[in-house]
C-alpha cells in the first residue's frame, strides 16, 4: 500500500507562562491511501496537537523542534504559509467536534460550501453553487437545492454536522481529518454520521486519521489504532490486534474502564490518578504512576517499541524478554480468546 | 436494589411542562409523564437531545413551575409549592442535584469550601466555622479530594476532580434525592469510570436515591436499577435496565439500543442499525403506560398491546 502521510519524530513545545510543555514527545506513524486510523487517548494526551501541526494550524506559542511531516514525501512542516493555504481544505481537510461553532451562523450555507471550491479553483458562482447542491444531497440533506440560501441555525445538529462534511470533502481531499466528529451528536445520529463517513470514503477514495475518545466508535470505523498517552504513541496495530490483542497496560486500563454491556461486576475498572503533567515528564514510562503493572525499570527509563506483529507495536517493559509474566486482567484475558480464536495458528507461536 | 421493601420516593403523575404558554411559539417540552422512583435505586433516564430528559430533571427539583400534575416527594405534592416558603426550602434540602458541566457549574471567584458550603450556610447546618470546616473536610475526604485544599480555588482543579466537588456540594445538605444530570459526559473515559464508582459507592454509604440523566447508554446501564427511555417529550418505555436492554419492546428503544457502539470490532462489523420510524408516535391515537410484562412498561395504543404482549412472550421463549 502506498504511504500517503508519514509523521516522523515530531516533537511539538509550547511555551506557557508556567514553563514548557512537552506536548508531542517524539511520535511517529504513516497512514496508508484509503484507510482509516483512528488516535484514541484522553484529553492532553497530544491527539489533537499532533493533527493541528500536520494542518499547519499550531498556536502561536506552539513549535515543532523536530521531526518531518511527509504528506506524498513533501515535508509539511517546510512549507510556506502560502503552500499551506492551498493545501488546507483541498489535499487535507479537516471536520471540528462542533457542528454548532463550526459554522458561519451569518452566511447560507450554500454559499459556505460553495466557497471552499471558489477559493481552490477556477470556478463560476453558478458552477460552484450546482456542485454545492449535489455534495450537500451526497451527504443527505434531502431537497438541498432548495435549501441553499437557509442559515445553520434552520437546520438540527446532526444536519450541520452533514454540512460541515459536506464542505470538508467538496474537494476531493487524499485526507480527511476528523476531531471527534460525533462527540457533540446523539447516538443515532452517531451512528448515521460515521455510516456516512464510511460510504464517502469509499466513493471518494480518501484516507481518514479520526480523533475520538469513545472506543466503540473505533471499533466501528477503524482500520488501525494508535493509542496516545502524555505525548506519546504507546501502542500502535491493526483494529483487531489492538482491541483483541492489546499489550500496554494502558490500552488495557481504557479497555477495561468501559462497561460492555454484559459488564454487571460492582465496580467499574478505572485507571487510578491522572495523566502526568507535561511540563517536567516523568523521566521513565509516563503511565508508571497510574500503572498496576509497572516494573522497576519503568520509573527509570523510557521502554522503546517492542515488535508484537509486523503491524502491531507497542512501548512497555513487559514485552522484555527478561520481564516477569504477568496474569491479565478478566476482560483482557476474554479477549485474548477471541484473538487465539481468529488466530489459531500464530498465537500458537508466540506461546 | 432490594424487591422486599419498594417504598416509593418520589411518584410523578400526568407531569406536563410547556414553555412559552399560549404564545405562538409554544413548546409542549414534556407531556404525559409518569413514574415512580423507589428510595435507594437509581432510576437511568435516557433519550436524544430535546426528548425532555433535563426538562423533567429540573421540572421534579422544581427549576421550573409544572405546567400540570404532581410531583410527590415522600407523600408531598411539591408541583404547586411557592418558591421561598418553608416547604419549598425543606424540599430543597432533601433533593440536589449534580451538573453536567463541571467547568461551569462551580463559581471560580469562590473558594472550594465556600462553593460546599454555601448549602449549610443557607440551612445553617453548622453550629460555628469549627463545625463547617470539618464538614467541608469531611466532604472532601468523601469524594476522595485532599480536603487540604479546601482553600483553593476551581480553577486548580481538573474536570474529573471539580465534578467531584460538584458531588460535596450536592452532599452538604444531606439530601435523601439527587438528580445528576449527564455528570460524566464532558469527563474522559478513565475518569468517567471514577466518578461512577464514586457516585456508587457514596449511594450505598448514604442509602442515597438517584435519578441518572444521560445519553451514554452503556454508562446508564452500568449503573441504573431501573431505566425510563424519553421521546418527543413523552416516556416510551420504562423496566429494570436489564430488561430494557435484553427485550426492549418499544420500536424506539429498539433503534437506541441498535445504536449503541460497542468496544468490540467483531461485533460492530455485524451491527445493524434499526431504524426508527417517529410517525407512530403522531397516529393520534391515545397511549398511556401499560404494564406489558410485570414491571416493564410501555407507551401503547390498545391496539397495541396485544402486540407488545406477544413481543414480550417471544423473548421469553
Amino acid at each position: 500500500m502506498t504511504k500517503i502521510l508519514e509523521v516522523n519524530n515530531l516533537q511539538v513545545d509550547f511555551h506557557t507562562y508556567a514553563g514548557t510543555v512537552h506536548a508531542i514527545r517524539n511520535v511517529s506513524f504513516d497512514l496508508a491511501k484509503g484507510e482509516t486510523l483512528a488516535i484514541v487517548g484522553e484529553s492532553g494526551s497530544g491527539k489533537s496537537v499532533t493533527l493541528r501541526t500536520i494542518m499547519g494550524l499550531l498556536a502561536k506559542n506552539g513549535k515543532v523542534t523536530n521531526g518531518e511531516i511527509l504528506f506524498n514525501g513533501k515535508d509539511i512542516l517546510k512549507k510556506s504559509e502560502r503552500e499551506l493555504n492551498a493545501m488546507r481544505g483541498n489535499d487535507i481537510s479537516m471536520i471540528f467536534q462542533d457542528p454548532m461553532t463550526s459554522l458561519d451562523p451569518t452566511m447560507p450555507i450554500g454559499k459556505q460550501v460553495a466557497e471552499v471550491l471558489r477559493i481552490h479553483g477556477d470556478v463560476s458562482k453558478k458552477a460552484a453553487m450546482d456542485e454545492a447542491a449535489r455534495v450537500l444531497e451526497l451527504v443527505g440533506i434531502n431537497g438541498a437545492k432548495e435549501r441553499l440560501k437557509d442559515y445553520p441555525h434552520q437546520f438540527s445538529g446532526g444536519q450541520r454536522q452533514r454540512i460541515v462534511i459536506a464542505i470538508a470533502i467538496i474537494n476531493n481531499p487524499q485526507i480527511l481529518i476528523a476531531d471527534e466528529p460525533t462527540t457533540a451528536l446523539d447516538v443515532t445520529i452517531q451512528a448515521q454520521i460515521l455510516e456516512l463517513l464510511k460510504e464517502l470514503q469509499t466513493k471518494i477514495d480518501t484516507s481518514i486519521i479520526f480523533i475520538t475518545h469513545d472506543l466503540g466508535v473505533v471499533a466501528g470505523i477503524a482500520d488501525r489504532v494508535a493509542v496516545m498517552y502524555a505525548g506519546k504513541i504507546i501502542e500502535y496495530g491493526t483494529v483487531d490486534e489492538i482491541f483483541y490483542n492489546a499489550q500496554h497496560p494502558y490500552t488495557w486500563g481504557l479497555l477495561e474502564s468501559m462497561p460492555t454491556l454484559e459488564t454487571n461486576s460492582a465496580r467499574l475498572h478505572a485507571i487510578p490518578g491522572t495523566p502526568p503533567s507535561l511540563l517536567n515528564p516523568p523521566k521513565g514510562d509516563a503511565f508508571a504512576a497510574r500503572n498496576a503493572y509497572a516494573l522497576q525499570i519503568d520509573t527509570e527509563q523510557q521502554p522503546p517499541f517492542f515488535k508484537v506483529s509486523d503491524t502491531h507495536y507497542a512501548a512497555t517493559w513487559l514485552l522484555h524478554p527478561d520481564a516477569p509474566k504477568v496474569e491479565l486482567p478478566p476482560e483482557i484475558a476474554r479477549r485474548r480468546k477471541i484473538w487465539q480464536k481468529m488466530n489459531p495458528t500464530t498465537s500458537k507461536e508466540a506461546e | 436494589m432490594a424487591d422486599e421493601k419498594k417504598e416509593v420516593l418520589v411518584s410523578v403523575r400526568g407531569l406536563e411542562q410547556y414553555f412559552n404558554l399560549g404564545k405562538k411559539d409554544e413548546v409542549r417540552a414534556i407531556q404525559d409523564i409518569n413514574f415512580d422512583i423507589y428510595r435507594g435505586e437509581t432510576l437511568g433516564l435516557v433519550g436524544e437531545s430535546g426528548s425532555g430528559k433535563t426538562t423533567t430533571g429540573r421540572a421534579i427539583i422544581r427549576l421550573y413551575k409544572p405546567t400540570a400534575g404532581e410531583i410527590n416527594f415522600e407523600g408531598k405534592d411539591i408541583a404547586k409549592l411557592k418558591n421561598g416558603s418553608k416547604e419549598m426550602q425543606e424540599f430543597r434540602r432533601e433533593v440536589q442535584m449534580i451538573f453536567q458541566d463541571p467547568y461551569a457549574s462551580l463559581n471560580p471567584r469562590m473558594k472550594i469550601k465556600d462553593i460546599i458550603a454555601e448549602g449549610i450556610d443557607i440551612n445553617h447546618l453548622a453550629k460555628d466555622d469549627a463545625d463547617r470546616d470539618a464538614q467541608v473536610a469531611n466532604l472532601l475526604q468523601l469524594v476522595g479530594l485532599n480536603p487540604d485544599h479546601a482553600s483553593r480555588y476551581p480553577h486548580e482543579f481538573s474536570g474529573g476532580q471539580r465534578q467531584r466537588i460538584g458531588i460535596a456540594r450536592a452532599l452538604a445538605v444531606q439530601p435523601q434525592f439527587i438528580i445528576a444530570d449527564e455528570p460524566i459526559s464532558a469527563l474522559d473515559v478513565s475518569i468517567q469510570a471514577q466518578v461512577v464508582n464514586l457516585l456508587k459507592e457514596i449511594q450505598e454509604k448514604r442509602d442515597l436515591t438517584y435519578l441518572f440523566i444521560a445519553h451514554d447508554l452503556s454508562m446508564v446501564k452500568y449503573i441504573s436499577d431501573r431505566i425510563a427511555v424519553m421521546h418527543y417529550g413523552r416516556l416510551v418505555e420504562l423496566s429494570t435496565s436489564d430488561e430494557v436492554y435484553n427485550h426492549p419492546l418499544h420500536p424506539y428503544t429498539k433503534s437506541l439500543l441498535s445504536a449503541i457502539p460497542v468496544p468490540d470490532p467483531e461485533t460492530e462489523r455485524l451491527r445493524k442499525p434499526v431504524p426508527y420510524d417517529a410517525s407512530i408516535e403522531e397516529d393520534g391515537q391515545d397511549r398511556s403506560m401499560v404494564e406489558i410484562t410485570p414491571g416493564h412498561f410501555v407507551y401503547a395504543a390498545k391496539g397495541e398491546i396485544e402486540g407488545y404482549k406477544a413481543a414480550a412472550a417471544a423473548y421469553n421463549k
